[in-house]
């Protein structure tokens, strides 16, 4: 049993005009199928309108399936006396930094899911000042989220998911808003959370260059998942993924193209260093 | 610039004041203002002015501050007083034509003055020393009670907390949908007061979409952080009461005793 178990998920909505007649159903998730260990680092690629974030809102138990299961941690969402467990044990980020801090202080909004799970005080204070220390927010703790940049609030939005203790983070898409600075901030706050404290992460994307990192990566499209495996894997086909309106990483483009013009370089080239490191060895071979 | 706003109007200093809970300053200027309008004389508002001075004194919040809040009555206080001078019954002491000022009308204008600048600068000193969520926090638990009469007390703090966190994001978005829509040719400044008003729509329209979709998010990442409405809440922050909170209510209860010895005992004099 993993972290999180989607089997033959399926969530259709229904569109209505503006008397509430319906007009037809979109199936927003078809049949998605994911599995992830404790410990994982997975990423999830797709398109706007691909289901990429209405799959990332089952994994929260804010949706629920039309089909089919998922399991979060071994407990089905469908199961209304579990949902808070569930809510608890994966955190979710959220696409916008302004539209998801609710404290009117960096600490204290850290403090909020805490607060609702009923942690004493002085627990809550510890988990406040440990999770803030962990994404290098701690020197802010007194600031108003309002004088923050995008990346410094998308740390606190991850801090206080940190607080309750998840088992599993769900961000959906949260450098989308953020200029390139607070995207690299998110990242490695991210990176480091997963490697230190081994928090499975699920990470909800359409930039490239996030998921290189990445221990599985998946691809959505229209509501299906049309290829997945290691990023070495999913980048080595750079026609399928253009032809899904997906961008590869600037270094895998370049060797792809290289390739294409004749240079012997190996497959699954996806940041700059490897792209010199490859390089230098083919001039080395002449 | 729209950054750098302050709700309220916190004015940080590490005094006895700050310090003191939410609950006792709000009872104490609830109190106070109370006093001011039960029945008064000039000694109750001697001992009136003298509260007042010792929790400026103690405030340690520069004079200025206090009392900036008195600009905004200028007008309500300067009507009062003409109103009251002018048409109350009474021994005359000096007329022009039909105009004429009473001793009565004197005592009340000077009364009423007193009344409303107490009011101002007593609840001034509240804001000024209170965090805007401590005071929600405080809030809350004073109308804590008020639950069992199905009050959603909690509920309607919450809803003020997260106000006061949306009203300078809100603010922004308003400034950039009125840049937006001036950059399309939008006209707020010339007209008459209908046509000014009618120029609010189209920023009015898109800021309560925006705001609707906010608060759709928030729900969301609400419920996603466990929120289930306040039982089994704990606090991060929770209100006790200290030392000086017990001897604030004490001088407190001396004060309001001796205003009502003095209000409903003392001969009237004046």
């Amino acid at each position: 049993m993993g972290m999180i178990d989607v089997s033959k998920l399926v969530f259709e909505y229904i569109r209505r005009d503006e008397d509430g007649n319906v007009e037809g159903i979109t199936r927003a998730v078809d049949e998605v199928n994911l599995h992830c260990k404790g410990g994982e680092f997975i990423a999830i690629l797709g398109h706007n309108g691909s289901g990429k974030s209405t799959l990332a809102k089952h994994l929260n138990a804010i949706l629920h399936p039309t089909e089919g299961t998922v399991l979060v941690d071994g407990k089905d969402t469908m199961d209304e006396n579990e949902i808070w467990n569930i809510r608890q044990s994966a955190g979710m980020v959220f696409q916008n930094p302004d539209n998801q801090i609710i404290g009117q202080v960096v600490e204290e909004d850290v403090g909020f899911g805490p607060e609702n799970m009923g942690v004493p005080t002085k627990e809550i204070w510890e988990r406040v000042e440990e999770s803030l220390k962990a994404v290098g927010m701690y020197d802010y703790r007194k600031y108003s989220p309002n004088k923050l940049s995008g990346g410094q609030k998308q740390r606190v939005s991850i801090a206080s998911v940190i607080a309750m203790h998840p088992k599993c983070i769900i961000l959906d898409e949260p450098t989308a808003m953020l200029d390139p600075m607070g995207r690299k901030e998110v990242i490695r706050a991210v990176r480091a959370l997963n490697d230190v404290e081994k928090i499975t992460m699920i990470l909800i994307t359409h930039y490239m260059e996030e998921v290189v990192y990445a221990d599985r990566v998946y691809v959505m499209d229209k509501g299906k998942i049309v290829m997945s495996g290691t990023p070495k894997e999913v980048f080595s086909r750079v026609e399928e993924l253009k032809s899904m309106r997906l961008d590869v990483p600037q270094a895998t483009l370049l060797a792809y193209e290289l390739k294409k013009a004749g240079l012997p370089l190996l497959d699954g080239i996806l940041t700059r260093k490897e792209l010199v490191n490859e390089l230098v060895r083919l001039k080395g071979q002449k | 610039m729209l950054r750098e706003i302050t709700l309220g109007q916190y004015y940080q200093t590490n005094s006895v004041v700050h310090r003191m809970d939410a609950r006792t300053k709000l009872i104490a200027t609830f109190a106070y203002i109370i006093s001011l309008f039960i029945r008064t004389n000039i000694y109750v508002y001697l001992i009136a002015a003298f509260f007042l001075s010792v929790a400026i004194i103690a405030c340690r919040v520069p004079f200025k501050h206090i009392v900036k809040g008195m600009k905004a009555i200028m007008v309500l206080l300067l009507v009062t007083v003409i109103l009251n001078m002018f048409w109350t019954r009474g021994e005359v002491i000096f007329q022009i034509w039909k105009i004429s000022i009473t001793w009565e009308g004197l005592r009340i204008a000077l009364f009423m003055v007193f009344r409303l600048s107490f009011l101002i600068l007593g609840s001034n000193i509240m804001t000024l020393t209170t965090t805007p969520s401590n005071l929600t926090d405080g809030l809350e638990s004073i109308m804590r009670p008020l639950k069992a009469i199905r009050v959603p007390v909690h509920e309607i703090a919450m809803m003020m907390s997260i106000a006061l966190r949306f009203i300078p994001i809100l603010m922004e978005e308003t400034d950039k949908i009125m840049k937006a829509q001036l950059a399309r040719g939008a006209d707020f400044e010339n007209g008459n007061l209908i046509k000014k008003a009618k120029s609010l729509v189209p920023i009015l329209v898109p800021l309560f979409i925006s705001a609707f979709r906010r608060a759709n998010d928030l729900a969301m990442a609400m419920e996603a952080r466990c929120y289930r409405g306040g039982d089994g809440r704990t606090k991060m922050k929770p209100l006790h009461y200290e030392g000086r909170d017990y001897l604030t209510f004490l001088i407190l209860i001396i004060y309001l005793a001796a205003v009502i010895c003095l209000g409903y005992y003392v001969p009237k004099f004046w």
